[in-house]
């Protein structure tokens, strides 16, 4: 789940008619005096960032003057929470408030409808409230194609004993607020507190939401950068992976790095998963052998052979592994040989230095092992691949004897070589890339194995050199899948003449980065 | 009998003519299953795989007759459109595919559903397959490793994980049992029909003798589960996997999602009420023939 900032939440607050504490985002201390002056003190300063309980770890502070705001802003600037550097403040008017409420809503998988909380007791956990003052909590579960309008919460907070003009500016708020949930196909949207102040004006002030990973698509208002839930910044390799994500809807691809730098005495491993369940059981199987695991990556949903090319060369981007383990529930339904194909290429380029077991089973197991069989001799490292009937604790127990074996312990991050077309190049562009085929070196084929190995009839034969069978738009627009084919049967039996180049934007840079720091 | 979808449903396959759409059609007919009719807008007309396709689900029912499942394979942005559509139209049970699926779009979904008394499995689901019958859905890749894989039986699967769910059958399927019916729940938070829905269809099927069940952590499915045991509601012995134990605890919707689950939704707390209510654990994949082997000895099956 996607997490908004508070200062951000409250704008889907305010923008649904919802009362906000009058304030302003700042970044530095001469901002926090210039917004105390123009909000008016006293002020509070509160740090944004992802992370609960803020004000028991000296997040949220008060100031009586401009000064004060200023001194306490470059206290709070800078400092670090929960693997976040504090880089915002919220600057907001101090309330006077006479009582403090919470109200949110989420979503109740069971009755699949989205169900509201609200609480006459606020400012605390809505689990401790729930613990201690059960009595004062009312819950709604909402069908959203009636909707919440204000009479449905006027009888829900009737059963709390609310009257009068609070009874009816709270029954408005949760209207809205069920209205705003909805608007930005959130998860989750609390507030905590909702307060009454002494004037009885109801504001929120605090509040937090978080945005459906599915549908962060339908909301570029919220700069969201990588639509999943983090504990600590994304780190820069990640952001690579997610751009790949973000660009091919074409299955799944999920990386996710558990360690900044691997401590190859640690025994990390590039782990490659496929499908959350097999995932999960191939993780325990090399947890279980004594190895942590570098990264979590999943490609699955039938991706096509480029992007578990890309999902190999971003995880083997991480300096200080001593081995590769592919492993998925076993008896997948996806084309198998999209993944061999993908894996050796990106081996193929790296030079892999560190073993690698990959175990593919499934539909076109075969097939897939077959791929691995015929180009482990083009790969430095050793490689093996196994079916469905090979458990993953023998798969992991196989890759722990690989490396016990090997003579490469740790593994080097390599530059990325910049991509020249050959001179007679004929090339075509793909989805996510470019075929590029050196008519030069077709000359002397006399196999023309790329045609036959294009089971999509992308390629034909003309003039004895294999051009495009369909129109270039067609090519370009998904028609050739980018399952390396052509490219492997070339590799294998051919002229080398086809190199599918398949760029990873930010990559080069990254190897570069890393190679400098080194 | 089987569960859900068996030879004589009437399937329809909307989004027919893209590459899933497609793909899966090859493999339910090859399978078995009874695909009347495909529905892309404006390829109305065409054949895929010798299925007439239609402009809209309401002209395929017009001219093949009534549909009873709906396979959607549309992208995930368009679901809602396609499966609205298909319930409008009558459809009493969907199918729906896609991965990334809005979950606000799956809870509107929801509610039309409910209406029109009509079900639906998934999103993010690989299907449903009974053995020797037919598939709805992707499991098994192709006729033939759908075939190889799975044998005929009297053993239900449910499973939250859709490699786990070939995966379990498969390795059931190499021990020399068989499968009445095995479900894909769907990876999602929120599904049409979650493991207790499933249960209550097994526990009434003549074909079914007992249960394996896939969990993971999250959300109170499992648990329900266990409540069923304990009233009654499930009387055929279950034997439960649930994974995700050395993920880390805290993957929750919110503090607020612990008021929906009560203490619920992890392993530990899943694997205990099972226990508790008299299901058999498993602690491993691999373990899963075994027991199910141990149980059918105990129970004379």
């Amino acid at each position: 789940m996607a997490r908004l900032y508070e200062y951000q939440s409250k704008e889907i607050l305010r923008k649904s008619g919802i009362k906000i504490p009058e304030g302003m985002v700042v970044i530095s201390p001469e901002e926090a005096k210039e917004a105390a002056k123009k909000i008016g003190c006293p002020v509070v300063l509160k740090i944004q960032v992802w992370a609960k309980g803020r004000a028991e770890i000296g997040g949220v502070k008060f100031a009586e003057t401009p000064e004060e705001a200023k001194r306490t802003a470059s206290e709070l600037l800078g400092m670090e929470v929960k693997n976040f550097r504090v880089e915002k403040l919220l600057v907001e008017k101090k309330l006077d408030v006479e009582r403090e409420l919470f109200a949110g809503i989420i979503i109740d998988d069971y009755a699949k409808k989205p169900m509201l909380i609200f609480s006459s007791i606020g400012g605390m956990g809505i689990e401790e409230i729930a613990k201690e003052h059960p009595e004062a909590i009312v819950t709604h579960r909402i069908d959203v194609l009636e909707g919440f309008p204000e009479y449905k919460a006027r009888e829900l907070l009737g059963k709390l004993k609310f009257k009068g003009r609070t009874l009816v500016k709270l029954s408005g708020t949760l209207s809205k607020l069920y209205k705003a949930f909805r608007k930005s196909d959130a998860r989750v949207a609390e507030i905590n507190p909702l307060a009454i102040t002494k004037e009885g004006d109801l504001f929120a002030l605090d509040c937090h939401i978080t945005i459906d990973d599915y549908a962060v698509y339908r909301h570029p208002e919220f700069g969201i950068e990588i639509a999943r839930e983090f504990d600590r910044p994304p780190t820069e390799l990640e952001k690579i992976a997610y751009k790949v994500e973000e660009k091919d809807y074409r299955g799944t691809f999920y990386f996710f790095q558990m360690v900044k730098s691997p401590i190859p005495k640690e025994k990390y491993i590039g782990f490659h998963g496929a499908g959350g369940g097999g995932s999960m059981m191939s993780m325990d199987a090399v947890l279980s052998r004594g190895f942590k695991t570098a990264n979590f990556t999943d490609t699955s949903g039938n991706p096509p052979a480029s992007k578990v090319y890309r999902a190999a060369k971003i995880i083997l981007s991480q300096p200080g592994i001593i081995g590769y383990f592919a492993s998925g529930s076993g008896v997948a339904s996806q084309e198998q040989f999209n993944s061999a194909r993908g894996l050796v290429k990106a081996f193929m380029e790296e030079k892999l230095d560190i073993p690698a077991v990959l175990r593919l089973g499934g539909n076109y197991e075969e097939k897939a092992i077959e791929i691995l069989e015929a180009f482990s001799k083009f790969i430095p490292a050793k490689i093996e691949g196994y079916g469905r009937d090979d458990p993953p604790e023998f798969c992991a127990e196989r890759l722990a004897n690989l490396i016990k074996e090997g003579k490469t312990k740790v593994h080097k991050v390599r530059k990325i070589q910049d991509y020249t077309p050959p001179k007679g190049e004929y090339s075509f562009k793909t989805l996510t890339g470019k075929v590029s085929i050196d008519h030069r070196a077709c000359a002397n084929c006399t196999t023309q194995a790329c045609v036959p190995a294009c089971t999509y009839e992308v390629l034909k034969i003309r003039d004895g050199k294999p051009v495009l069978a369909i129109s270039e738009e067609d090519a370009g627009k998904g028609k050739c899948t980018e399952c390396l084919a052509c490219e492997l049967a070339c590799f294998l039996h051919g002229e080398k003449a086809i190199h599918i180049y398949l760029p990873i934007p930010g990559l080069k840079e990254y190897r570069e980065k890393l190679a400098r720091e080194e | 009998m089987a569960i859900l979808v068996d030879k004589k449903t009437r399937v329809l396959v909307q989004g027919i003519t893209g590459r899933e759409g497609r793909a899966r059609a090859k493999l339910m007919k090859g399978y078995g299953t009874n695909v009347v009719a495909g529905v892309t807008p404006g390829k109305g007309g065409m054949e895929v795989e010798g299925v007439p396709v239609f402009d809209s689900v309401y002209e395929a029912i017009e001219t093949v007759g009534e549909i009873d499942a709906s396979a959607v394979f549309v992208p995930a942005p368009f679901v809602k459109a396609a499966a609205l559509e298909a319930i409008d139209a009558g459809v009493k049970l969907l199918l729906l595919v896609p991965d990334r699926v809005p979950i606000h779009d799956t809870l509107e979904i929801a509610s039309h559903a409910d209406r029109k008394r009509a079900k639906f499995v998934g999103p993010n689901t690989l299907g449903v397959l009974s053995p020797g019958k037919a598939v709805l859905g992707m499991i098994g890749g192709r006729p033939e490793t759908a075939k190889k894989w799975f044998n005929i039986g009297d053993i239900g699967v449910s499973s939250r994980s859709g490699g786990i769910t070939s995966a379990i059958s498969y390795y059931i399927s190499r021990a020399g049992f068989g499968l009445s019916t095995i479900v894909h729940v769907g990876g999602d938070v929120v599904v049409g029909l979650p493991h207790p829905e499933i249960m209550k269809l097994f526990e009434k099927d003549a074909d079914t003798k007992m249960v394996v069940m896939f969990g993971e952590i999250g959300t109170t499915q499992e648990e329900r589960v266990a409540e069923m045991m304990k009233k009654g509601e499930l009387t055929k012995p279950l034997v439960a996997f649930i994974g995700g134990k050395a993920a880390k605890e805290g993957t929750r919707f919110s503090h607020a999602g612990a008021i929906v689950e009560g203490g619920r939704g992890s392993y530990a707390s899943k694997v205990r009420t099972l226990k508790e209510a008299g299901a058999y654990i498993a602690e491993s994949l691999m373990e899963i023939p075994k027991i199910v082997a141990e149980v059918r000895k105990e129970h004379k099956f």
